[in-house]
């Protein structure tokens, strides 16, 4: 019968391309989807549109120079993307940081994680197909976030404010009561996004149980960050391999059960809270006033010969940056290991079998960015 | 239906905010003092002159090569029977803002506090046609602060609040 039915309508596999130039994409990232009718029977990703060949034009920079393109391969955290740069350089050099500035990165680090997930909760909900709304909520928050970053650093997304040692300049006199202001306001955020998304039927039906992935497969594709967190694997570089103060302070890592798109969005929510949590004991250990700088710090910064590896948990998951010297006052080698391209590799497998709108939402639970796939 | 209902309740909510958004081109939003657009030199306000002697320290920091600094002997100079100080003053500067990352090294490696990051409206809104309209003269990168019409913010590496 079934036979018949075949010979009846002569089908064929369409290949439909998603992309490079298409907002579900979240940058410039295109993917040939191979359906049969709506079932995706194979996903092929191409990449390298946004590559700018960040790596190889540090190794013709000082290290001071490298923190402005470092911010560039991490658009969306690029506090985080600054501080592995310049905590493998400090590693290298044997540098001292001060105590206040660590507590300050900790928190700019983490209040630049609320800002990255908030873009995600509004572009996810974009992908699910709740138009405008949530994006809105999303960039009101966030411009909350900029704005303070911007108060500080003096720029609104390419900061450049770390420095290898410490901070570039100090933080505004009023910079505690700023961030208690807006962490109250992101609170609220959250509340909004947890009221508008995680018990409505909708959203729920149209994200539990797809894009699955499992904790072995998970682990074996190299994931991390809050996709690997959701198929119940406790992996956070904060926890695992404390840099700055962060066993100093008392945070959950937050696990989800199902490795499925919604315990994605779920994760990175309550993880979020976890962040303010973070934040607010930051507050009451930092020193009001104090230096951010070591005493001594030579013109030009020079390195002795060595590697190191400095990984860090970005909001997407493990940024780490393995750095070469041969003595000089520029990297012989620099590699940036980003977590995107690392998640990436598991979308095929996440998305074949769901129809064509499902796999865009997988693309948009893993939440990348495309400047970090590239570079 | 609950959690449909709970949505929806979110969204009435938002009723009551305070809108958070300008009507832009009409009204700008305040910028901080640190605010950094593009980098320019200041005028020496007392002795009439820029305060940049040329010493090329930017431009061999800068990363994008976008600068290109000239010097000259300064005309105004005391042993030349001027008032000014400084040996060597800034002949030619051309700055590439085209090219430029906004990255403040510029302005944290130079000796005589000479140059400064824009934190005034004007250097955000410099849309031109032509990107070779982007490269600016001497005369262009001195006019805003000849005419004091900027407040700037020269930041010392690893300064404290106190």
């Amino acid at each position: 019968m079934v036979t018949e039915r075949a010979r009846e309508f002569d089908t064929q596999d369409l290949l439909i391309n998603v992309g490079p130039q298409h907002p579900s994409t979240h940058g410039v990232f295109r993917m040939v989807l191979e359906v049969d009718g709506e079932l995706v029977k194979d996903v092929i990703p191409y990449i390298g549109y946004l590559h700018r060949g960040a790596e190889k034009l540090c190794e013709t920079m000082d290290y001071r120079q490298g923190i402005g393109f470092m911010d560039r391969t991490e658009y969306l955290a690029a506090f985080n993307a600054e501080l592995s740069y310049v905590m493998a350089v400090e590693e290298l050099a044997g540098l001292e940081v001060p105590e206040r500035a660590q507590w300050i990165r900790m928190i700019l680090c983490e209040l630049n994680r609320l800002s990255s997930h908030f873009m995600f909760l509004g572009a996810f909900g974009v992908d699910t197909g709740v138009m405008g709304t949530p994006f809105i909520y999303g960039w009101r928050e966030r411009e909350m976030l900029i704005d303070l970053f911007e108060e500080i650093s003096g720029d609104r997304m390419m900061y450049a404010y770390f420095r290898p040692g410490g901070l570039a300049w100090d933080v505004t006199r009023n910079f505690k009561e700023r961030v208690r202001e807006v962490i109250k306001s992101s609170a609220q955020g959250i509340k909004d996004f947890d009221g508008l998304f995680t018990e409505n039927e909708i959203f729920v039906a149209r994200t539990k149980g797809i894009g699955y992935i499992s904790a072995e497969d998970a682990i074996d594709y190299g994931m991390s960050g809050p996709s690997i967190r959701a198929s119940g694997v406790p992996l956070d570089v904060r926890r695992d391999e404390p840099y700055l103060k962060y066993s100093e302070v008392d945070f959950q890592v937050v696990t989800g059960q199902h490795g499925d798109v919604f315990d994605r969005y779920a994760c990175r929510l309550q993880e979020m809270r976890e962040s303010i949590k973070i934040i607010e004991q930051c507050l009451d250990k930092m020193a009001d006033t104090g230096p951010i700088m070591p005493e001594k710090m030579p013109r030009m910064l020079r390195t002795p010969p060595g590697e190191v590896y400095m990984r860090t948990e970005a909001p997407r998951g493990e940024y780490g940056i393995y750095l070469v010297s041969n003595g000089g006052n520029r990297p012989y080698r620099l590699k940036v290991r980003s977590a995107c391209l690392s998640n990436l590799q598991a979308l095929k497998q996440m998305s074949v079998g769901l129809y064509v709108a499902d796999a865009i939402l997988v693309l948009g639970s893993i939440d990348i960015v495309l400047s970090e796939v590239d570079r | 239906m609950k959690g449909i209902a709970r949505s929806l309740m979110t969204t009435l909510s938002t009723f009551s905010r305070k809108p958070v958004t300008r009507d832009y081109p009409n009204v700008h939003k305040p910028l901080p003092e640190r605010d950094r657009a593009f980098p320019l030199l200041l005028w020496d306000q007392d002795i009439d002159e820029p305060f940049c002697t040329g010493c090329h320290a930017c431009e061999r920091a800068c990363p994008v090569e976008c600068m290109t600094v000239l010097m000259k002997d300064n005309p105004n100079h005391k042993t030349v029977g001027g008032t000014s100080t400084r040996r060597k003053i800034i002949d030619k500067f051309w700055i590439d803002y085209a090219r430029c990352m906004r990255c403040n090294i510029c302005v944290e490696v130079c000796n005589f506090d000479a140059i400064a990051m824009n934190n005034t409206w004007t250097g955000h809104e410099m849309s031109v046609h032509d990107r070779k309209d982007l490269v600016i003269d001497l005369q262009g990168l001195l006019a805003q602060s000849r005419a004091g019409a900027i407040k700037e913010w020269v930041p010392v590496l690893g300064q404290t609040n106190e």
